[in-house]
């Protein structure tokens, strides 16, 4: 109970630093893929605070109402997962703050920040079966949906759930918005798209989207260690050595790869859902 | 007063340009020049530029979305005009379709001439923008004081 109340003050205050500290890392390296000297490890923190400090131009005043709802849903989110709470009910909220940061988006009736939005809905539904899935492995693997109870496995989870951690790996390219999947919106300027989903967030706006994109990808990052903690207090190193390692994973990716569209994206990550978590779901069960 | 030097956002327009000084500008991005290790973002959204680079002279046809993009960026902001063409025309000057320069429908602080610019000229006038960003900062606080 304390150390749950703990860990959720944890969360609270230092999410958005080790965020954004992953968020500078990624564009050092991303940089140095490219053999460019690139931008200072704390620069994310640069531009939250200069756009914290400039004028706020609201195109919808909704919009910001809509996007705090986002920020604290996600809050929760993760601050239900770092309790040790039930795991289904963090993506239940996760894909919840999801439906406002669409709902943000389209507000605006821009036809560039809708289009953004409608792609947003699309790569929702190509990760939610992956990451629903996810969940009943967990289930099936440890006996329970409690993030406590799946942290305390005997043995790491990733031994019974290898395919539902490729899977869970894949979808992360689209959770983080990153090349091939960052059809919605993206960290570089899209020519068809200006900015998609982000297009008419105003300075301050923008900066608490990217305040809740720090919060989310450290409760991303959270699940991906879930698959190697165990109870063991040694596989804590393992498994953040496991999240840097899908990090590292995830900018190559985002390097080496364009944009795909829509369909391509749908078709790839449903196969690749059924085939990598499909099969060891069915696996997991006949053995069970 | 808040420093905001280290993350200068570009928002890049071409006027009536011939695309040199616009492919100057994109190789001040690239690996040799690299100039997001100054903390520059090439982004396409006025709502979230602070610097205005302007390449090409000012037509009757380009002066309204120029004035439009210009009034939807948030203050602090300032306003770069890169090449001959876009501070005072250049060779189109006398055109018949032409105004002149960029400062013929906004207030334009930095001028960078070249025809077209060189990278080293555009990434020397940004560093120069910056610094007049950061004092716009501290007026627009001020004003921000007076109002409230």
């Amino acid at each position: 109970m304390k150390l749950g109340i703990t860990f959720v003050l944890l969360y609270i205050v230092l999410a958005p630093f080790i965020g954004g500290f992953l968020e500078g890392l990624d564009r050092k390296i991303s940089a140095r893929m490219q053999r460019r000297v690139g931008p200072p490890v704390l620069q994310p923190f640069y531009d939250v605070k200069k756009l914290l400090n400039k004028q706020t131009i609201t195109v919808s005043t909704s919009q910001m109402f809509l996007l705090i709802t986002y920020l604290v849903l996600m809050v929760l989110t993760g601050a239900l997962f770092f309790y040790g709470a039930d795991l289904l009910m963090c993506f239940f909220v996760m894909s919840t703050a999801a439906t406002f940061l669409y709902f943000a988006a389209v507000v605006t009736s821009s036809p560039y920040s809708s289009a953004g939005a409608q792609r947003e809905l699309i790569q929702m539904m190509a990760y939610e079966p992956a990451v629903l899935l996810t969940c009943v492995g967990f289930y099936l693997a440890a006996g329970s949906f409690n993030v406590a109870d799946i942290a305390g496995s005997k043995i790491s989870n990733i031994a019974y759930l290898p395919g539902f951690f490729v899977a869970f790996v894949f979808i992360l390219t689209i959770k983080m918005r990153k090349s091939p999947f960052d059809t919605s919106a993206s960290h570089h300027m899209h020519q068809e798209l200006v900015k998609g989903l982000t297009t008419e967030m105003g300075s301050r706006n923008l900066a608490i989207f990217q305040i809740t994109e720090w919060y989310e990808n450290v409760f991303l990052m959270g699940v991906v260690g879930l698959f190697i903690i165990n109870s063991n207090i040694y596989s804590i190193i393992a498994a953040v050595v496991v999240i840097l390692l899908v990090y590292f994973l995830e900018v190559l990716i985002d390097n080496s790869s364009a944009r795909m569209k829509w369909q391509q994206m749908l078709k790839i990550t449903w196969a690749v859902t059924l085939l990598a978590a499909g099969v060891n779901l069915i696996i997991l069960m006949v053995v069970r | 007063m808040a420093n905001i030097k280290r993350s200068p956002w570009l928002l890049h327009y071409d006027g009536s340009s011939c695309n040199g000084c616009d492919i100057e500008v994109l190789a001040a991005l690239t690996p040799v020049y690299d100039a997001e290790r100054l903390g520059v973002v090439n982004t396409g959204d006025p709502m979230q530029a602070d610097i205005f680079l302007i390449t090409g002279g000012i037509n009757e046809q380009n002066k309204d979305v120029v004035k439009q993009i210009y009034d939807q960026m948030p203050r602090p902001k300032v306003v770069v005009a890169v090449g001959v063409c876009a501070c005072t025309g250049g060779v189109f000057k006398d055109c018949y379709n032409i105004l002149g320069g960029a400062d013929t429908v906004i207030p334009v602080d930095i001028y960078v001439p070249g025809c077209a610019a060189r990278p080293q000229a555009i990434i020397d006038g940004v560093v120069q923008a910056v610094e007049l960003f950061q004092q716009r900062l501290d007026e627009h606080h001020e004003q921000m004081k007076k109002e409230a």
